[in-house]
């Protein structure tokens, strides 16, 4: 069953206006793998994603998780993924246990479930003794971690984590992976995450994917992608620049920036 | 789309879901409460006291402050549920909406838990007022049947302008933005309406608007409840607050999501 695609797409787009902002896209993503979704800012990542999980409607081309079609079958979808985006998305004003609690009830854990599922999150983010303490009093990686819990309550097959990692400093980063990978192997939950460490995707993944101006410019195995370049000893961030453009272009917008800059302040 | 009694039921748990998470924010911080009371109060106790002694408004059988109080709590229902879409913008940059959206919870539940959680902030600003006007010694009408009708309408136009605000968020889509449009179309909301005079004083043209107004129905429910006692028109403030707050429902489930767009 390891050999089974759980995402599919194909020759997937999405354009605003004359933006063709992803170009036709095909790729799949083995069940059970981890795969690392790369590209400078503005090369579609995000905009991929968006349609992945359900948030933004394709102009074509389809995909499917599970099987299931995004677009048609968007509420099947939504009951076998989890996401976390890049910025805070467990709320500070509410306790640890009160945020889990919420996302199992709106995923229809049944009440007699509920408590012990989000016990069991608890104990397992080593969050026991914080449940009851507002999440603004947490550190970027206790959040972190909390909302990794929070988009696996329900179990799902396929979790979209995005930058789960940036605005971390390498302890909490290292945290934070053990947890993910300890997910995946307790319930075997595909993993696709889209990050700028290269050295993380390098370590983390089974499978890599560069996007550049709206298409993959590459697909494969960090070693695969590595050998492509024709360099000895190249890294993935040499592969990055060689698949990318000679050139780490400067992209991203004012709001980027803003909101890059504000978690790396919420975080930190 | 079709709509079965199985989508209904599930909209109805989920808003609760929601709605029932926003008021536990707000127990675990309730300051908010305490400074959003002091709007109503500067209203009543200096524009209300101060527009009283000039007997400038005609007011027929009842005093100035009679009249302006159901207008005061209008006023600052309405002013709580229009920065609602700010919340949603706020919760769009924090990724808070990204993760709902993703869910499998109904669109339009999402709209009545933040309508919900406005109701409730509206109810508490409702206690405030009646409070204080007892402290004035304002005579209003509290009885069972009076209250339970109030909290009816207090909820029904603070989810309608809740609605509205999340509309407005998601065609414009930033803070800045979002602060100038609240600022420039609560004020003439609040003066075309019969919050703090009466229509008739008003010219033609904005008699007309006033009659377009919402916030009227919400005011004339009101007043009629707590002041006058004369029920007759409270059906119609109600069906017309109850059909518009539905519809801007529905229109707000269909806009809201294209904010992370």
């Amino acid at each position: 069953m390891n050999d089974e695609n759980l995402i599919t797409v194909r020759n997937l787009k999405k354009h605003f206006g004359d933006v063709k902002a992803v170009d036709g896209i095909s790729f799949e993503v083995k069940q059970g793998s981890v795969f690392a979704f790369l590209g400078p800012n503005g090369a579609g990542k995000s905009t991929t994603i968006k349609m992945l999980i359900t948030l933004l409607a394709p102009t074509s081309g389809e995909a499917t998780i599970d099987g299931l079609d995004v677009v048609r079958n968007s509420a099947e979808v939504r009951r076998r993924i989890g996401y976390v985006p890049q910025l805070i998305s467990v709320d500070g004003t509410l306790t640890a246990y009160e945020n889990l609690v919420l996302m199992a009830r709106l995923y229809d854990i049944p009440a007699r479930e509920r408590v012990d599922r989000v016990k069991e999150i608890l104990s397992f983010l080593e969050l026991e003794d914080q449940g009851q303490s507002l999440v603004r009093t947490f550190s970027g990686g206790m959040i972190r971690r909390l909302e990794i819990g929070q988009a696996m309550i329900h179990r799902p097959k396929a979790l979209f984590l995005d930058e789960p990692t940036s605005g971390l400093d390498p302890v909490a980063r290292q945290n934070v992976w053990e947890h993910i990978l300890e997910l995946r192997r307790m319930y075997g939950t595909t993993i696709f995450f889209s990050t700028h460490q290269m050295e993380e995707a390098d370590e983390m993944s089974d499978a890599v994917a560069i996007m550049n101006t709206g298409k993959i410019a590459i697909i494969g195995t960090p070693q695969e992608i590595k050998a492509k370049t024709g360099k000895q000893e190249a890294s993935l961030e040499d592969a990055f620049i060689f698949f990318t453009g000679a050139n780490l272009k400067e992209g991203g917008n004012f709001r980027d920036a803003r909101r890059s800059r504000l978690m790396e302040k919420r975080l930190g | 789309m079709k709509i079965g009694m199985n989508y209904l039921v599930q909209v109805c748990k989920k808003s609760w879901i929601l709605a029932e998470s926003e008021v536990r924010k707000l127990l675990h911080d309730p300051t908010e409460l305490v400074t959003r009371a002091i709007q109503p109060i500067l209203w009543l106790g200096i524009f209300g006291e101060a527009l009283s002694k000039v007997r400038a408004i005609p007011t027929g059988d009842y005093t100035y402050m009679q009249f302006i109080t159901p207008g005061i709590l209008t006023q600052s229902v309405v002013f709580i549920a229009i920065f609602y879409g700010l919340n949603i913008i706020w919760e769009r940059d924090m990724g808070l909406l990204q993760k709902l959206l993703v869910t499998p919870t109904p669109r339009l539940s999402l709209v009545w838990g933040k309508m919900g959680s406005a109701g409730v902030r509206g109810l508490c600003q409702a206690v405030i007022v009646f409070l204080f006007a007892l402290v004035l010694g304002v005579p209003l009408i509290l009885t069972v049947q009076s209250v339970f009708w109030v909290v009816i309408i207090v909820m029904l136009g603070a989810g309608f302008f809740t609605g509205l605000s999340m509309i407005i968020a998601s065609v414009v889509k930033t803070r800045e933005r979002f602060m100038g449009i609240g600022q420039v179309i609560t004020l003439p909301l609040f003066f075309a309406s019969s919050a703090i005079y009466p229509i008739t004083i008003m010219p033609t043209w904005l008699q007309v608007v006033a009659n377009l107004n919402p916030l009227s129905y919400m005011v004339d429910g009101l007043r009629s409840l707590l002041v006058t006692g004369s029920l007759t028109h409270l059906p119609i403030d109600l069906a017309i607050l109850a059909s518009v707050t539905l519809l801007i429902s529905i229109t707000s489930a269909y806009m809201y999501p294209k904010v992370v767009a």
